[in-house]
């Protein structure tokens, strides 16, 4: 059998690798090849996940070769149905994030695309690898290329945003190493054996002392990255800074290497202490669900305003995935992939704004919809699915997440819910300030409409919020194996 | 009466021989090598270290003894040898250049330099407390002048009398130690100092001869409170020199410092180990604490090199097998990295005008795009990111600490090289988020330099991506 998942890996490496060699001026050249390599390997991820049988929770496509013997670390790479999903969806918003750079990004751009190419790697590496070694060497280069790219290419404080970025998730990530090594020799105490491979250290329970702090470390690298409250500071610096693409992948891929954290590694390796753990959690979710759509609403830029969302939202899916229910925790993963292409998008359209005016505050607009109808249209069918308007993907995964939190406890679901409430009141205000009313503004007048790479990149997107808000099974059957196998190692 | 035949086998102390002759033979053709010629000088030396290493790699897996007991050649002395040859050979590629464009191109130099490389050798294979001082002695004398090796820079002939008042006083402290040591048990020998300590309880003298070891080599290797001679001596001292300094010495000293104590004294262990892991948190700490608020390179690097002694000593306090192989391992890395660093400030420097300060370095990336990625390279690897070597080194200390129950040790450890991050990153960003600072046209890299940051940078992702090889490498171990 080929090794697909490699091919993965490796494959925008060498784009990033043949357009070290493409001749500076040459900016268009580096763009086709950029956008044809994200190309390639969406094709490879839609073959995977067509070829995928989603009866199993077993990993699939499973690679392994021995890298360090001497410790037990290989490289061990597969994917169940949570994994393919998000390899799934990285490879979509790659694709979007470089065209949507087409016209954005004019200084610098061979260097832009290959430290995108670079990135792209990592992440696909993140959600792909089985080993601990394996996952933590992908998660910890993630953080590089991501830095570069707010940092260089971002506005105003982009370099303060870049270095908080860095400290802030190294901060979680380097206790989350320690706790790994603890993990490990304790495994290997109990079974004489020294690996790092997560389905080996799985076999055997964790000695229940052990289990709160390692939960606790893991978990701590997990909620900053997601970000939750209230480890969410680094975050609307983050957004605010990086540029449109950055922020595309920041919210629709990055984050999701939080939540799948705790999905992946947190849950199956503690179960006790998740189950002791999960009230706390599920506090603080909600906390970010009602704090964020708060702030959110008082926001004078709409980028920091669909930043503040992005806590919100992911409150949602870390609510429904320590509901501990069948219908919580599909719902928080479905909500994971609809947060990528719904705040994905939202970033896209704030973005095409800000290549015509160079300003994100809502006060300078007002009236844009008679300027700019098809922009106006796009972004209120985003909104909608941000929002959570039936029909769309947004509702299918906040309603399972409700339907779990309800089952969990009344409560939850009754706060959780005062959040969508609140996403509805922020998002529709921002949008009639914008958007609605007379053209205020002379600099408004003479705005242009969206061009037809602008147009193509955005139907793109719709075309799955409509998917999953019509037909969502599509996206659920191949988690359902995982989804029972979880619930079943956890409840 | 049994008549003593000296126990003498040249064949052990083979690198340290060749790397001797080495010296002689560039001393004597120093005579006869015209001034424009100098540079080949450099080249003997280079080659010499080649066969040294050779002699090395061919003496692997003999774990023999010779000289009664004084020298040996086992893998872990062995493993210190190469990392000190590779040093050596990268430290003068980055010298032939720089000394010719500061002219100071004196074959006294390379003489000096390889002198110190034969000490260094000695010192990392000696099983005896005098052998060790006699390495220790000569590693730190051509040390001495080197610093001051610039002659018409008051900075250097600074950090010249500095190295040479705060060594020797270290070299009383390290000598007086071995005396009390050679009091408390009748002998000078490591095998010998354990199996009498494995028979009798200890003494007060002895607790204070150990110390006092201790003292000298937590002088030599920098660790915090013995550190206040590092950032001067680093600072002044020409950047090849502190280049070299910084990784070949730590090699050496740590070496004898690990046989000392894990091999000599474990039946102290209880009283060092716990003395060892303050010295690690207070070194790491304060190195690393004091780096975050410099603004030239040269003295950034010198901080944040007493806070990766620090990361060393960790590996000391968890006296195991993977403690010492993580221990190499890293003090390898370390060596390349390190390197690789320096390499590129001096390629960045403008013939005999260096950039040191960090907002120097604004806009490197666009003007020397391909020293400034190596320049990040080596920083991102000191920093301790995957997958580069230092992260490897990292994650193997670590994981010795915690495997041998001191797990907050690691934590301590990690928590520091997040502070680290922040330093190191400064320079990448003044290269890359920076607008570039004028006079940067006209630079050219000597190709030397070149080749030199090309070894150190490969080495660095090659150690990182496949650590494998060098981990088994490093596992040889002490002979019992």
């Amino acid at each position: 059998m080929l090794a697909y998942l490699s091919l993965l890996i490796v494959l925008p490496l060498l784009g990033a690798l043949v357009l070290l060699f493409v001749p500076r001026q040459n900016n268009d050249a580096v763009r086709w090849i950029a956008l044809a390599t994200t190309l390639v390997e969406l094709a490879i991820s839609v073959a995977l996940f067509l070829s995928f049988r989603s009866d199993s929770a077993a990993a699939q496509f499973v690679e392994r070769v021995p890298w360090i013997p001497q410790l037990g670390i290989s490289y061990y790479v597969g994917v169940d149905g949570l994994s393919l999903l998000m390899v799934l969806l990285t490879a979509f918003l790659m694709v979007i994030a470089i065209g949507g750079s087409w016209a954005g990004i004019t200084e610098r751009v061979k260097e832009y695309h290959i430290i995108f190419l670079i990135l792209e790697a990592a992440v696909i590496g993140v959600f792909v690898a089985l080993d601990l070694f394996l996952f933590y060497v992908f998660w910890e280069f993630t953080l590089i290329p991501m830095a570069f790219l707010i940092g260089i290419w971002g506005h105003g404080r982009r370099v303060y945003a870049a270095v908080k970025f860095i400290l802030f998730t190294m901060f979680g990530s380097l206790l989350m190493l320690v706790s790994i090594l603890a993990l490990v020799f304790a495994h290997r105490d109990a079974t004489g054996v020294l690996t790092f491979a997560l389905p080996e250290i799985l076999k055997t329970p964790v000695p229940l002392g052990l289990q709160g702090l390692l939960f606790a470390a893991f978990a701590l690298a997990f909620a900053i990255k997601v970000p939750m409250f209230p480890f969410h500071t680094w975050l609307p610096d983050a957004h605010v800074e990086a540029p449109t693409a950055g922020s595309v992948i920041l919210a629709g891929v990055l984050l999701k290497m939080g939540t799948y954290g705790f999905i992946r590694f947190n849950m199956p390796l503690f179960p006790e202490a998740a189950r002791s753990f999960a009230p706390l959690l599920i506090v603080l979710a909600i906390i970010g669900i009602i704090y964020g759509a708060i702030v959110s609403a008082v926001q004078r830029d709409v980028k920091s305003l669909v930043a503040f969302s992005s806590v919100s939202h992911l409150g949602f899916v870390m609510l429904g995935l320590f509901a501990f229910n069948a219908q919580g925790m599909s719902g928080g993963i479905l909500q994971m992939v609809n947060h990528g292409l719904s705040t994905g998008a939202l970033f896209l359209l704030v973005g095409m704004l800000y290549e015509r005016r160079h300003t994100r505050l809502i006060a300078d607009f007002g009236g844009i919809a008679k300027v700019m109808p098809i922009f106006a249209a796009f972004f209120l069918l985003v909104m909608f699915s941000s929002v959570g308007l039936p029909g769309l993907n947004g509702f299918v995964g906040e309603f399972l997440i409700l339907v779990g939190a309800f089952q969990a406890n009344p409560w939850y679901a009754a706060f959780a819910a005062t959040g969508v409430v609140l996403s509805a009141i922020y998002l529709l205000w921002m949008y009639q300030r914008v958007m609605t009313g007379e053209v205020t503004k002379p600099e408004n007048a003479a705005l242009k409409d969206l061009s037809a790479r602008e147009i193509a990149l955005l139907v793109a997107l719709v075309v799955f919020i409509i998917w999953i808000g019509v037909y969502p099974r599509t996206f659920l059957d191949p988690i359902q194996a995982s989804v029972t196998n979880l619930l079943n190692v956890v409840r | 009466m049994p008549i003593l035949v000296p126990d003498i086998n040249l064949r052990i102390i083979a690198p340290a021989l060749i790397v001797t002759v080495t010296a002689i033979v560039v001393l004597l053709g120093e005579l006869v090598t015209p001034a424009e010629r100098k540079r080949w000088l450099g080249y003997l030396s280079i080659a010499g270290l080649v066969v040294a290493a050779f002699a090395a790699f061919s003496l692997w897996g003999a774990n023999a003894s010779g000289f009664s007991g004084m020298v040996v050649a086992d893998n872990f002395g062995l493993f210190l040898t190469l990392t000190i040859a590779l040093s050596a050979a990268l430290s003068i590629l980055l010298s032939i250049p720089f000394i010719h464009a500061h002219e100071i191109d004196q074959g006294e130099y390379y003489v000096l330099l390889l002198a110190s490389v034969a000490g260094m050798i000695v010192m990392a294979t000696a099983t005896d407390l005098i052998v060790i001082f006699l390495g220790l002695e000569l590693l730190s004398l051509p040390l001495y002048i080197l610093a001051a090796f610039q002659r018409e820079d008051t900075r250097s002939l600074e950090a010249g009398i500095k190295y040479f008042l705060l060594g020797a006083f270290s070299s009383a402290f390290f000598l007086y130690g071995i005396a009390l040591v050679f009091g408390a048990t009748g002998t000078t020998n490591l095998a010998k100092i354990a199996a009498s300590l494995a028979q009798s309880a200890g003494s007060p003298m002895l607790s204070i001869g150990v110390g006092l070891l201790m003292v000298g080599f937590a002088f030599k290797v920098a660790l915090v409170p013995f550190h206040w001679w590092t950032p001067d001596v680093y600072d002044g001292a020409p950047t090849t020199v502190t280049a070299f300094m910084s990784v070949a010495v730590k090699a050496a000293a740590f070496g004898a410092f690990f046989r000392t104590f894990q091999f000599a004294l474990p039946a102290l262990a209880l009283d060092w180990r716990a003395v060892a892991a303050v010295l690690a948190v207070l070194t790491m700490t304060l190195g690393n604490v004091a780096a975050l608020l410099q603004s030239n390179v040269k003295r950034m690097l010198a901080y944040s090199s007493i806070a990766h002694a620090g990361y060393i000593l960790i590996a000391l306090v968890a006296m195991s097998a993977n403690g010492l192989s993580s221990a190499l391992f890293y003090l390898l890395a370390y060596t390349v990295t390190n390197l690789g660093a320096f390499g590129a400030v001096i390629a960045l420097s403008d013939g005999a005008r260096e950039r040191l300060e960090i907002k120097d370095f604004a806009g490197a990336a666009r003007e020397h795009p391909l020293v400034a990625l190596a320049l990040t390279i080596c920083l991102l690897s000191l920093a301790g990111f995957p997958p580069f070597a230092g992260f490897v080194g990292k994650f193997l200390i670590f994981g010795a600490a915690v495997e041998t129950g001191w797990a907050w040790l690691a934590v301590i450890g990690v928590l520091n090289s997040l502070v680290s991050v922040y330093f190191y990153l400064r320079p990448v960003v003044q290269m890359y988020m920076s607008e570039p600072a004028e006079g940067w046209s006209g630079i050219r890299v000597a190709p030397l330099v070149a080749l030199a940051l090309l070894i150190a940078v490969i080495s660095v992702i090659a150690l990182g991506v496949f650590p494998a090889p060098a981990i088994a490498l490093a596992a040889g171990g002490l002979i019992r």
